[in-house]
């Protein structure tokens, strides 16, 4: 079914497979998500569609190797298949429903932060198409964390990097430099999308507050079944309950009690914990090939 | 009346055994056994239990067949009206239904329809009649969901020559009998996927991970794929919380997720990737089969397991065969119990549930006598996981994406007897129209339907011509 038509290491434990997924790759938005299964033992695992091509019939996602699930699945190679893709899920970027001239009326800057990077590319890359240009701040540890510069440049008005260790563009946080752009370099943005982990979505969200303007998260809950069933992504968003899957993923980052939100992310990380260890006792007495074990 | 047997026990795994695996609970009759209660039946001239029987299974002539040894004759019987006996016979309330109007149960113990019913059902499974299979019609029909409702409408559609496929969201076939009741109660491979095979082997096709409303929506479905109609079966929906506070600390999950993640995703087998937080002491929030199914899997996955609900015994929702089991596999029952306050630690963990004891008053809409709080009778259990089984509210998705189909006050699929939706070649039945109810009245929701959509098809077709 869901054969593997590319695979490429982004950077150190970060890789991209494209997917042959011809029923999601007609109907995915910006904004939207799919649920992988790597095989028939495997989790749900939610991960943000990172590119689509409904002509190729295939989608893109990006996946950081780090728990046994998010490792099956960057293991698996050109050729071979994954059980199940399922998506895409969530609603669509609230722009993707906005009329020309609204879209137009609007001042954007991206923030994508790690692997976060790779959900950002659609939503630019969809303004692009509507001849709308937005100002793309890309967030990593070092240049060699960094991923999808190049496609990005291609897509966005002026794109910005910030490295923690300053060995590429600016020397510092995403906050920083957003903070710097607007009060120092003259840009002025009316809204900012930032997708990356919970605890940098959570800063983005105070600085913009402090800029005054909005800022939409993408967030990146625990999910079973994706479809609202389970309720396992809940989040409070204003005070209300919402669930992830069916109500985002994508929220008002001033609104959203990321406290909380971070604190579920961690409900099954000492079970996941001792899995990984087991995967890599497993694994031990074989040199990985694909490098998992660097 | 004073010679006539007892009804016949059903040979049950021992409850201490079974309380620490997830096999089936009831072994059900052999066939000696199922004969002998068979006989039991006094044919009754105006038989209560095919009243009382939500889609009128000729209850009597299907147990006189069973009783002279004609097995096939009996499922025969029972499938003019049903599709899933050995399912129904497992999970339907008989209690309330065809066991609760039998007339031996009015000075003793009522026939065992349900195991009867199983019986025969089981025997089917394992000895298939050749499919009655129809010259296609050439007309094409698209069943929203796997589960009761959608299996019952596609293998109706499909005895009449009609093209089905089925779309189902998840990566499994068979909806809430996989994801939603637990081995223990509805084995998996024997009785489930044994029943979709008989429906694979009618010509229905099944695609999985299909999110209708997303992947596709039902107006591509019959504008782009060319589909004639489309049934929606889909289900439920979202799982309800209480609303009161602590409800998002971490250890509190609905019985949705709970089920699911055992279920469907077999956390509980350390060969399947999928986590499970079980802790040591659990409290589950219901009364319900979902309750029942929660607090028996918790009891499973080693934990001491609590049900905490807010009316008396007397109104548990639950089959009573379920209570039953709990009961003796050593679950705590709390009654007249209202949560107030999930209570968790410094970190976000739960640490407890703060409760009030309640009392019932009148009889509210529901005929129910509606429970009220006792003043200053608070306290606090201990647990480490609270699992809510409060029910669900209607999924948006499908209604939210397909033009021109409306939804009732509460948010479910507006759908007459017969399963017609506000919109003109779109049918909808089981929990999607009527909130979460029972597998025989989703079973029923989905024939009906069946045979409305024929109409239908046939209608336009005559109308066209």
């Amino acid at each position: 079914m869901f054969e593997i038509i590319e695979k490429r290491v982004l950077a150190e434990g970060i890789y991209l497979h494209r997917i042959k997924a011809e029923r999601i790759a007609h109907s995915a938005l910006p904004g939207q998500f799919v649920i992988v299964r790597a095989d028939d033992h495997g989790e749900r695992t939610p991960l943000t569609i990172a590119d689509y091509d409904a002509k190729e019939g295939t989608i893109t996602i990006v996946t950081q190797a780090m728990g046994v699930s998010t490792r099956k699945i960057a293991a698996k190679e050109v050729g071979e298949s994954f059980a199940d893709v399922a998506g895409p899920l969530g609603r669509p970027s609230d722009f993707t429903a906005m009329s020309q001239q609204e879209l137009e009326s609007h001042k954007f800057i991206f923030i994508g932060g790690g692997v976060g990077t790779a959900p950002v590319y659609p939503q630019v890359k969809w303004l692009h198409e509507h001849g709308i240009s937005a100002d793309v701040i890309i967030g990593a540890k070092s240049k060699q964390m960094l991923i999808f510069a190049e496609q990005m440049r291609a897509v966005a008005a002026n794109l910005y990097i910030s490295t923690d260790d300053g060995s590429e563009g600016f020397h510092g946080m995403v906050t920083a430099l957003l903070e710097e752009l607007v009060t120092k370099q003259g840009k002025s943005y009316d809204t900012c999308v930032a997708i990356g982990p919970m605890i940098m979505m959570k800063f983005v969200a105070l600085t913009t507050k402090r800029l005054g303007m909005r800022c939409i998260v993408s967030l990146n809950a625990i999910m079973v079944d994706g479809t609202g069933m389970c309720g396992a992504c809940r989040v409070n968003v204003g005070g209300k309950t919402k669930f992830t899957c069916v109500d985002g993923p994508e929220f008002d980052g001033h609104e959203v009690d990321f406290d909380e939100a971070l604190r579920r992310q961690t409900m099954y990380r000492s079970k996941e914990a001792r899995a990984l260890a087991e995967f890599r006792e497993h694994e031990e007495g074989h040199r990985c090939n694909i490098g998992l074990d660097r | 009346m004073a010679n006539r047997i007892p009804r016949v026990p059903v040979r049950e795994q021992d409850a201490k055994v079974r309380a620490t695996n997830f096999k089936e609970v009831c072994y059900g009759y052999d066939r000696e056994e199922a004969m002998l209660e068979a006989s039991r039946c006094l044919h009754c001239k105006n038989p209560r239990c095919v009243t009382a029987c939500p889609v009128g299974i000729s209850i009597p002539d299907f147990i006189a067949a069973l009783g002279q040894g004609d097995l096939r004759g009996a499922a025969d019987i029972i499938s003019r009206d049903s599709s899933l006996p050995s399912i129904c016979g497992r999970v339907c309330p008989q209690e309330t239904q065809c066991e609760g109007s039998c007339i031996l149960g009015i000075k003793g113990e009522p026939v065992a329809i349900g195991k009867l019913e199983r019986f025969v059902g089981d025997w089917q499974l394992a000895n298939p009649s050749e499919p009655a299979t129809a010259e296609d019609n050439g007309h094409r029909v698209a069943v929203i969901g796997s589960g009761p409702s959608s299996l019952a409408c596609a293998s109706d559609l499909a005895k009449l020559g009609y093209a089905v496929t089925v779309f189902e969201a998840l990566h499994e076939l068979g909806g809430v009998l996989v994801y939603g009741i637990p081995e223990f109660r509805l084995p998996k491979q024997s009785v489930v996927a044994a029943e979709i095979e008989n429906v694979k082997r009618l010509g229905v096709k099944f695609e999985t991970n299909v999110i209708v409303g997303r992947t596709v929506t039902v107006d591509s479905l019959l504008d782009e794929e060319g589909f004639d109609a489309v049934f929606i079966g889909s289900g439920a929906g979202l799982p309800r919380f209480m609303g009161i506070e602590g409800e998002n600390l971490n250890g509190v999950v609905s019985a949705n997720e709970f089920l699911t993640r055992t279920n469907l995703m077999h956390a509980y087998d350390e060969h399947f990737d999928t986590p499970i937080y079980v802790g040591s002491r659990v409290v589950v929030v219901g009364g319900g089969n979902v309750a029942m199914d929660a607090v028996r899997t918790a009891k499973r996955l080693g934990a001491e397991a609590t049900i905490v609900y807010r009316r008396s015994e007397k109104e548990l929702p639950a089959r009573a065969e379920e209570v039953h089991h709990a009961k003796e596999e050593g679950i705590e029952f709390r009654m007249l119990t209202n949560p107030t306050k999930v209570i968790g630690s410094d970190d976000g963990w739960v640490r407890g549930i703060n409760c009030v004891r309640m009392e019932l008053g009148e009889p509210d809409e529901s005929g129910r006598r509606s429970p009220k709080e006792i003043p200053g009778s608070d306290f606090t259990i201990g647990c480490d996981v609270v699992i809510m089984a409060l029910g669900t509210s209607p999924n948006p998705l499908i209604a939210s994406t397909t033009q021109g189909l409306d939804v009732t006050r509460r948010g479910c699929i507006a759908a007459d007897e017969c399963g017609r939706t506000s919109r003109e070649g779109v049918f909808a039945g089981g929990d999607a129209v009527t909130g979460a109810a029972t597998v025989i009245l989703a079973m029923g929701a989905g024939r009906k339907a069946a045979k409305a959509i024929d109409e239908y098809i046939k209608g336009k077709q005559f109308r066209e011509q």
